[in-house]
């Protein structure tokens, strides 16, 4: 038996209606114990109107919805009660369902409760919960192509594939003097192989900008003392609104601010207070900005326009020459004592202290804000999935060499299996049963 | 009590069980409907196959005998997938049907510890859902501590040819009519099968000069760890290909409603095996297939029956006869069997332990077809375990269970008892998740061991094995003291893990003197040592979940947020541990997840 859990599903004080949503096994006694009609006579999937009451007092008029397990998204029994009386209301609604043996549910329960009873499988779930937590309107469109399977189409289409060259090879193992049956070359595996490394490598590609959408560029503003990056943070900070100021005590404590340039989050780095000493290399060190440097998705490095490239200088342009890097040359109303042409890649010129637009334009560039905004977007968003898809292609690199060292070819098939295994480890899925299927379905063999 | 075992059913299951039991050194009874038709082949010449000889390997390894004897009668031995890699070879005789049932007869008639009775069981003496012996057809009772049935496809066996059904069994002998009614009656669910063999063709009315000759392996090779080859390489007999034809496949079509399997016979038949389609099956759902490979086999040396691989069907005769005569070389040619169908009633196997021990019916014990297989070698290995582990518990021990990363003869109990069948159930080596480490030439070093505790190795043939083992460790010493100078200086062992090169190529370099499959060995190991090493891990993980035991008193209704799909298969098998569980089709691995944290809260909280 399941308790029966509910909260408010909308956020709360936002909208002019919120949502109380009840799932488990008491739902609709529960609901009913304070609702003024009897749902228990009410056909499932429909909206009903009426009250919510607290014995005799009318606390709200409500239109409540019932969903009959099992076709709801936990398949339990669903009821939910769409509040119309603004948050005062809506808290007296909970409260009275607590009070009545529902529980609070704990952040994501209902889609655990989806996920254990088997209405989503593993990604689905990861992407309801991504898009409760999604911040950016690309961040969601992300989540519900996730919801939508289009993750797990891609992965299935991988994994059909490797296991179409599996069942062949097992028909040539198991039924070895059957001639008439394709044999599985060393170079149809190689055909696989860079079919595989071409798809996954894609797929890490996009996901890597899906974790930008997701969780946003780690931006770090670099440069040595008196370059002007305090007044490029603070001008970005300012005309952007800022979406989280200062939250120390988390992880990711280094993080100054949340900013929205077009549709994508940077997260910008403090450099241990670069706003206070200026100071950062000499104040923290070359081996913490090296930490700093390495954590981060983005550089800015910025130069004074008005002296010439210092040691300090070089040395920054150094460290930071294999990362994605804009160099920043501030102080364009001041002489040009700088050397350009000892610099290369995305240069911006700017005067921080009046206008820093060339500079946000060149990010939305860098990171194709805009095909961003406008594509179908089909990527893992979180790095459970990520890192598989990475031990994938690891695997797949592994075969590769394998197939060149000459290994035999049920050697072969281990790595190709465990491939299989990682990718369908995204979606949790097992395939045993149906490759045995698919060797009696696609080939024809016996006595 | 007239016995300590009865095994009831003398065909490849049973001379294992017999054998076992026997050789253990319990008195032991061996009922069959016919002395001359035990040990019969009814289908195929072959023993082994792909997955299938090594089985017999690992029948050999545990002190079975089906090796042995096939070793001594066969006509033709193959290593297949010899270039595929290690773990996938397997050895194939084609087995001689007439010298093969004769020698194990002998030998069964010449043991002291068995006697044979020709009759057939009707019913179980039971006590306290406690076997206590067997009832004859003739209604003589006979007392036992332990029975094991391995009745094959007889029970309530059909035969299906066109529109005709007869009731018999295999080859024209006498089914058992009333034992698996009994067995339901019992508490037993029943399942119907169903299988088939092709035609036999008089061997001088075939002109092979028109197919083409598939002789054996020029190297030797035996099943049995224990043996030297007995048979001669250039006296093998050789095997045919011919091939259907476009008329074979429109005689085929043309006639398709008077095969029992498309509607000839009306009742709802039983389930073929999918991996042994009829050539109806495959002419059908193969539409786009311009012909078939066909394997005309002989079947012995005494007699010149040729067995034509491929060609198994339900037609009725006059079409059988069309169908043979529009394959190449067999335009004259005489048929002496006609190809049939069968059908027969088998136990659902999950209603077994992994010691092959029924969980209705304490020491009784089934192995082979009446548990859903199909297969000689699939049968012995069965009859075998359940020979070695009816009488264990006689003697009040524990039961030998072989893991999946141990056995095929593991990987096939542990499907049986935890999957169940819906067809009959073959082995393949795609059924085994960690086949490197089961392979052919190993088998006697994963499981003799075995075999020597439970006592049907003896002494003498354990020590080779010690010997084996200390040499083969003594091989891989050497190979990593000693260089050799290529294009720089490597040890032997660098160099015998270059794909290229061979351990023979170095042999002489040794110290010391070894045996060719001791070598062999080393080579492997050292070879696909990453891979091994890979297949190791994989198979330790589920040794954890194996080792992580289930209560046998716990109550899956209890547990909340279940799916009901892995409640009801939960229920259904009630597996021994979370390994087990994973496996079962209809679990998914949340449903583990949630079956774990119950077990911590509700079984450590309760110690």
């Amino acid at each position: 038996m399941n308790d029966t859990i509910c909260a408010i599903s909308t956020a709360v004080g936002i909208g002019a209606i919120s949502i109380v949503r009840v799932s488990g096994d008491e739902a609709i006694d529960i609901v009913n114990k304070i609702y003024d009609r009897d749902l228990s006579k009410m056909d499932s999937h429909t909206i009903n109107y009426g009250h919510i009451v607290d014995g005799k007092e009318v606390i709200d008029e409500v239109m409540v919805s019932l969903m009959k397990a099992p076709k709801t998204f936990t398949k339990e029994d669903i009821v939910e009660i769409n509040c119309h009386g603004g948050i005062s209301a809506t808290n007296k609604v909970l409260e009275l369902l607590l009070n009545n043996g529902a529980r609070l549910a704990e952040p994501g329960e209902f889609t655990k409760r989806a996920f254990l009873n088997g209405r989503i499988d593993l990604l689905e779930a990861e992407s309801v919960m991504d898009m409760i937590d999604a911040k950016t309107e690309n961040a969601r469109k992300l989540a519900m192509n996730g919801i939508e399977g289009k993750i797990s189409n891609l992965i299935h289409e991988i994994v059909d594939r490797l296991y179409d060259i599996n069942s062949n090879i097992e028909v040539n193992i198991d039924y070895p003097e059957y001639e008439d049956i394709e044999v599985m070359t060393i170079d149809n595996i190689k055909d696989i192989t860079s079919f595989i490394d071409e798809k996954l490598n894609k797929l890490l590609k996009e996901s890597e900008n899906g974790k930008i959408i997701k969780e946003g560029i780690n931006t770090l503003i670099i440069g040595r003392p008196n370059v002007g990056k305090s007044s490029i943070l603070n001008k970005l900070i300012n005309e952007e609104k800022a979406i989280v100021t200062d939250i120390a005590g988390t992880t990711r404590d280094i993080v100054e601010g949340q900013i929205r340039v077009g549709g994508v989050l940077l997260n910008l780095i403090d450099t241990a207070g670069i706003r206070n000493t200026e100071d950062v290399v000499e104040k923290i060190g070359v081996e913490k900005s090296l930490g700093l440097i390495k954590e981060a998705d983005l550089i800015i490095l910025v130069l004074n326009n008005n002296e010439p490239l210092t040691k300090e200088d070089k040395e920054l342009l150094e460290l930071t020459k294999d990362k994605k890097r804009i160099i920043a040359i501030n102080k364009v109303d001041l002489e040009t004592k700088l050397d350009e042409s000892e610099l290369d890649g995305e240069i911006v010129k700017i005067c921080a202290t009046k206008d820093i637009s060339i500079l946000k334009d060149k990010i939305s560039d860098l990171y194709n804000l805009e095909e961003l905004n406008n594509k179908e977007l089909t990527y893992l968003s979180n790095s459970r999935q990520i890192s598989l898809v990475k031990k994938a292609i690891s695997i797949n690199n592994n075969l590769i060499k394998s197939l060149n060292d000459g290994l035999p070819i049920d050697i072969l098939e281990i790595d190709i299996k465990e491939i299989c295994e990682t990718l369908n480890e995204i979606i949790g899925e097992s395939y045993d049963e149906k490759l045995i299927d698919r060797l009696f379905a696609n080939f024809c063999l016996g006595k | 009590m007239d016995y300590e075992v009865i095994v009831v059913g003398g065909g490849h299951a049973g001379c294992e069980a017999t054998f076992a039991a026997a050789n253990k050194g319990h008195k032991t009874l061996l009922v069959t409907g016919s002395i001359e038709k035990i040990a019969m082949m009814p289908c195929n010449p072959h023993i082994g196959g792909s997955a299938k000889g090594i089985v017999v390997r690992e029948i050999d390894a545990l002190g079975g005998v089906m090796g042995k004897i096939a070793d001594k009668t066969l006509l033709q031995m193959k290593m297949l997938n010899f270039s595929k890699g290690p773990a996938v070879r397997s050895l194939r005789a084609q087995a001689d049907k007439v010298a093969y049932p004769k020698l194990m007869q002998e030998e069964l008639q010449k043991h002291k510890n068995i006697d044979i009775i020709e009759d057939h069981v009707e019913d179980l003496l039971i006590e306290d859902n406690t076997i206590k012996g067997v009832k004859l057809s003739n209604g003589k009772e006979i007392y036992a501590k332990a029975v094991i049935l391995t009745t094959g496809t007889y029970m309530k066996a059909n035969i299906l040819v066109g529109d005709t059904r007869t009731v018999s069994g295999p080859a024209g002998t006498r089914p058992s009519l009333y034992l698996s009614e009994n067995l339901e009656k019992l508490g037993f669910k029943i399942l119907r099968l169903k299988t088939g063999t092709p035609p036999r063709i008089q061997r001088d009315t075939i002109d092979f000069s028109k197919t083409k000759m598939e002789p054996g392996d020029d190297k030797y090779y035996t099943f049995s760890f224990d043996d030297k080859p007995y048979y001669k390489l250039d006296e093998q007999e050789p095997c045919y290909l011919t091939y259907t034809t476009e008329e074979t496949h429109k005689i085929i079509m043309d006639n398709l409603d008077k095969s029992s399997m498309y509607g000839a016979i009306q009742e709802k038949l039983g389930t073929g095996p999918r991996y042994c389609p009829s050539i109806e099956d495959k002419v059908v759902r193969f539409k786009d297939k311009e012909r078939h490979q066909l394997f005309l086999e002989p079947e012995s040396k005494y007699f010149d029956d040729i067995y034509v691989q491929g060609f198994s069907t339900s037609m009725p005769h006059d079409v059988q006869e069309k169908m043979v005569h529009s394959l190449p070389g067999l335009e004259n040619a005489k048929i002496l069997r006609y190809a049939y169908a069968i059908e027969y009633d088998a136990i659902d196997s999950r209603d077994l332990y992994p010691s092959l021990e029924t969980k209705l019916i304490e020491n009784l014990y089934t192995a082979g077809q009446i548990n859903g297989t199909s297969g000689y070698e699939e049968a012995a290995c069965q009859g075998l375990m359940a020979g070695i582990n009816a009488t264990l518990k006689i003697e009040g021990k524990e039961p030998l269970i072989l893991a999946r990363d141990e056995a095929y003869i593991g990987v096939l109990i542990d499907d049986l008892v935890t999957k169940g069948v819906r067809d009959p159930y073959r082995l393949l080596t795609s059924r085994a998740e960690y086949r490197l480490l089961l392979r052919s030439d190993n088998a006697d070093l994963r499981l003799r061991r075995h075999g020597y505790e439970v006592g049907l190795i003896n002494k003498r043939q354990y020590n080779k094995l010690v010997k084996k083992e200390d040499n083969i460790n003594k091989i891989l010493d050497e190979l990593k003291e000693i260089t050799i100078k290529t294009d720089k200086k490597i040890t032997l062992y660098d160099y015998v893990k270059r794909v290229e090169n061979s351990i023979f190529d170095i042999e002489d370099k040794l110290k010391n003197k070894y045996d060719y499959l001791e070598l062999e060995q080393a080579e492997i190991i050292i070879k696909y040592d990453g891979y091994i090493k890979k297949a190791r891990k994989e198979a330790d993980k589920m040794r954890k979940l194996e080792n992580k035991k289930i209560p046998e008193n716990i109550n899956y209704d209890d547990i909340p947020n279940l799916a009901s799909e892995a409640r009801i298969k939960l229920k259904e098998v009630r597996p021994l541990s979370l390994g087990q569980a994973l496996r079962i089709s209809g679990v998914n691995p949340s449903d583990i997840s949630i079956l774990t944290v119950y077990m911590k809260r509700y079984f450590n909280d309760n110690r």
